[in-house]
């Protein structure tokens, strides 16, 4: 069976070895995906279209925003899914599950906490810079949501989760990560409203201060101020979501004890 | 590009994943997988696709290796080889 099983993952990784030899060099001008009139208009329009300097959040954010709209809520339903099915194993099989070693104040090291003291704020300011400035820089609502919820979970190390559940309650956790996905929806909503397409920011111009005589327009600023918006709710979803899913995973749904 | 580096991360790209499928303790497959995620992230930086880099490096190798860590704390040491 063992020989079998070789043999197939030999001749399936010889066919995709061969497959590649069709495709087009790396950054290769002539290739289809290049040559395609869609990504010519991305690549010069972007900046006239949008004022966005970063073309990956611009078609993340904007072009493409329906498709990153269900990314941020399938996350959303994972992390359901996750916390519903640890919570559910933890009221079924209470015995099953390996007993959990008490932690006391005493037991956590303080070099450690006091470490983290150090280092989380930095983190968290780092977060916050890469959600604000995705759409100048590389970066935005899913990386910095990871970050930020990534800070959460440091301290949920150093200390006990009980802990690092003081500041959110874990039904806190479910909301947070709704409410990302309902600032994002509700953006697209509004444009809606708008008498505009769904997802399209530019309908939101009405909310800005009017624009100086000689800068960018408010038509094309609301577009940029827009991914802002939906990036942030992307990024409440995720860093809420990324907690949750440790604090749940970790603890097997008790949500006590530490790692 | 330069080639000679290239050439290096991906032979310990698949160094790194054979190691992490043979190593018998869970652990040491996690972290490994981690550095796993890391080189692919050299190889995004690499080819200037730094938002996709920027993330396998938050998602994969941060969060990703902390959950895994954190899921083989709760599986005991019961299997016979």
């Amino acid at each position: 069976m063992k020989a079998l099983g070789l043999m197939v993952v030999i001749v399936v990784g010889a066919l995709l070895l061969y497959a590649v030899g069709d495709f087009p060099a790396w950054g290769d001008p002539q290739s289809p995906a290049s040559q395609h009139e869609i990504s010519r208009h991305f690549i010069t329009q972007a900046i006239p279209e949008t004022a966005v300097p970063n073309m990956v959040t611009a078609v993340l954010a904007d072009y493409r925003g329906y498709d990153t709209m269900f990314e941020t809520v399938v996350i959303f339903t994972a992390g359901l899914a996750i916390i519903g099915i640890l919570g559910m194993a933890r009221l079924t099989d209470r015995e099953s599950l390996k007993p959990m070693a008490e932690t006391k104040p005493g037991d956590r090291d303080m070099i450690v906490i006091n470490t983290c003291r150090l280092v989380i704020p930095i983190m968290q300011l780092f977060a916050l810079y890469v959600v604000a400035h995705g759409h100048h820089s590389p970066g935005g609502g899913f990386q910095g949501g990871v970050i930020l919820g990534a800070s959460f979970i440091l301290w949920a190390i150093a200390r006990d989760l009980p802990t690092a559940l003081q500041g959110i309650k874990p039904r806190r956790i479910v909301f947070l990560a709704a409410l990302g996905v309902v600032i994002y929806a509700g953006t697209g909503a509004l444009s809606l409203a708008l008498d505009a397409k769904l997802l399209d920011y530019s309908a939101l111009h009405g909310f800005l201060p009017p624009a100086p005589a000689d800068g960018v327009p408010n038509e094309i600023m609301a577009r940029s101020h827009g991914m802002l918006v939906v990036e942030i709710g992307v990024a409440f979803t995720v860093s809420a979501i990324m907690f949750g899913i440790y604090t749940y995973l970790s603890s097997m749904g008790r949500l006590k004890g530490g790692l | 590009m330069i080639w000679q580096f290239d050439l290096l991360v991906l032979v310990l790209l698949v160094v790194t994943a054979v190691i992490s499928l043979q190593v018998k303790d869970l652990l040491s497959a996690s972290m490994v997988f981690g550095v796993f995620s890391f080189l692919i992230c050299l190889l995004w930086a690499g080819m200037g696709a730094v938002d996709v880099a920027f993330t396998e490096a938050a998602v994969g190798a941060g969060v990703g290796a902390v959950f895994l860590i954190a899921t083989v704390f709760n599986t005991t040491r019961d299997s016979s080889d």
